[in-house]
């Protein structure tokens, strides 16, 4: 039996934030901002959405472009750092209003970047131990409801955006999830956090009434020390392609395509140089959406599907790194 | 390395720093084209070429060319 991803979809809202408006508020030129991230347009959610609302969008998505029996989904795996409560599991949420059955698996996975991943790592898990066979992973970011309006360094980086991705377990296909590499340094969380989000530095009403022009900023502010993770990622990312190629018994050569967390098309170019893998073979998408956390994998992921540089039986390694610090990767046969 | 090489290879790779920009007593961040992000090339630079990882603290402290290269120099050897 492999794991094989039957489909992906996802949703960006309405809302935009270009680079020409990021040079019309702040002293910056709209080419330095493309220079610095590769991205030009960013999409912005509305800060009344409900997150399993936003969950869905993608989901009816995924219903209109694929047909298969919903019926089946036996898991739903969230992964996001919003959520409708802090309990219950917007799984939980999503099992109602997407009228799935009763016997369903859920759970909520709160990981940023590393978030598709480890979703895809517990996917095959239900898979093998025949908890689950059909299985819905949604990767649904709201980065831009933690940055502060005034931090032009994130909000030229961040958009927003919910993928659904449907995996089956199946014996006829040459879909298949490999093996990971996992790695953790929570020595880097203060270099990328939401302050004012929990209880290190508790939201207090002299912070709700601060950035009260801003909607009270209730759910925290991101921080990143742009130097240290760029470090971080050049020091652990390279070592991460290697083991995982070994743990795959894979060499380079015989990957078909490379797709890392879209974090910042500068940071990916440097990333590609150093690892020497062929522009050909490094896929990026990220100049018309930013770096939406764990829903850059996917996304990419469509677009080059869409775009015929993955297809089916290719071999595709994926990474991710960030937020943690968490680092890790896998080897998925389409 | 001799530190006119190492000055070549910036001044090479980061166009904003044609040639003769840099001097070894020059504080790069005192450059009026300097920008967060040379911070960040320049670690990528080094990491490329030289196989050297600096940290961005590492990096703070240098104040000139020169401790830039003296570092870089320290960890080659």
């Amino acid at each position: 039996m492999g794991q094989s991803i039957e489909g992906i979809s996802y949703y960006l809202p309405q809302n935009t934030l270009t680079n020409t408006d990021l040079s019309n508020i702040f002293a910056v030129q709209e080419k330095d901002i493309f220079k610095k991230t590769g991205i030009k347009k960013r999409h912005v959610i509305d800060l009344e959405t409900v997150v399993s609302d936003f969950a869905i969008n993608s989901a009816e998505k995924l219903f209109q472009e694929y047909s298969f029996n919903k019926d089946n989904i036996d898991a739903i795996i969230f992964c996001s750092s919003a959520y409708d409560y802090k309990v219950p599991a917007t799984a939980c949420v999503l099992q109602n209003k997407l009228n799935l059955g009763k016997h369903i698996y859920t759970i909520d996975i709160r990981h940023g970047c590393t978030g598709y991943i480890y979703s895809l790592s517990v996917a095959k898990g239900l898979m093998n131990t025949s908890q689950a066979n059909h299985v819905l992973i949604f990767t649904t970011e709201i980065p831009t409801s933690v940055i502060h309006p005034g931090d032009l360094e994130l909000r030229m980086i961040f958009g927003d955006a919910s993928a659904i991705t449907y995996l089956c377990n199946k014996n006829n296909s040459t879909g298949n999830i490999g093996e990971f590499v996992f790695g953790t340094d929570g020595s880097g969380a203060g270099n990328l956090f939401v302050k004012y989000s929990g209880s290190v530095q508790r939201l207090k009403s002299d912070w709700l009434l601060k950035t009260e022009s801003h909607g009270g900023m209730p759910y925290g502010m991101l921080e990143m020390n742009s130097v240290e993770i760029f470090t971080f990622t050049l020091r652990e990312v390279p070592t991460l392609v290697a083991e995982v190629l070994k743990k795959n018994r894979i060499s380079m050569d015989e990957i078909d395509l490379f797709i890392f967390h879209q974090a910042n098309a500068f940071l990916l170019n440097m990333l590609r140089r150093k690892l020497k893998i062929p522009e050909s073979k490094f896929y990026v998408y990220i100049e018309q959406v930013g770096n939406t956390v764990s829903a850059s994998i996917p996304i990419a992921l469509k677009e080059a599907i869409k775009e015929g540089k993955a297809k089916k039986g290719d071999k595709i390694l994926l990474a991710a790194f960030g937020i943690g610090y968490s680092w890790c990767g896998t080897v998925i046969t389409l | 390395m001799t530190i006119e090489e190492f000055i070549n290879k910036i001044e090479s790779e980061i166009e904003e720093f044609p040639p003769g920009t840099l001097k070894p007593d020059t504080n790069p961040r005192e450059l009026e084209q300097w920008s967060s992000m040379h911070a960040l090339i320049l670690i990528a630079l080094i990491d490329s070429e030289y196989n050297v990882t600096i940290s961005g603290e590492e990096l703070i402290k240098c104040l000139t060319v020169n401790d830039l290269y003296n570092l870089v120099q320290s960890k080659l050897s």
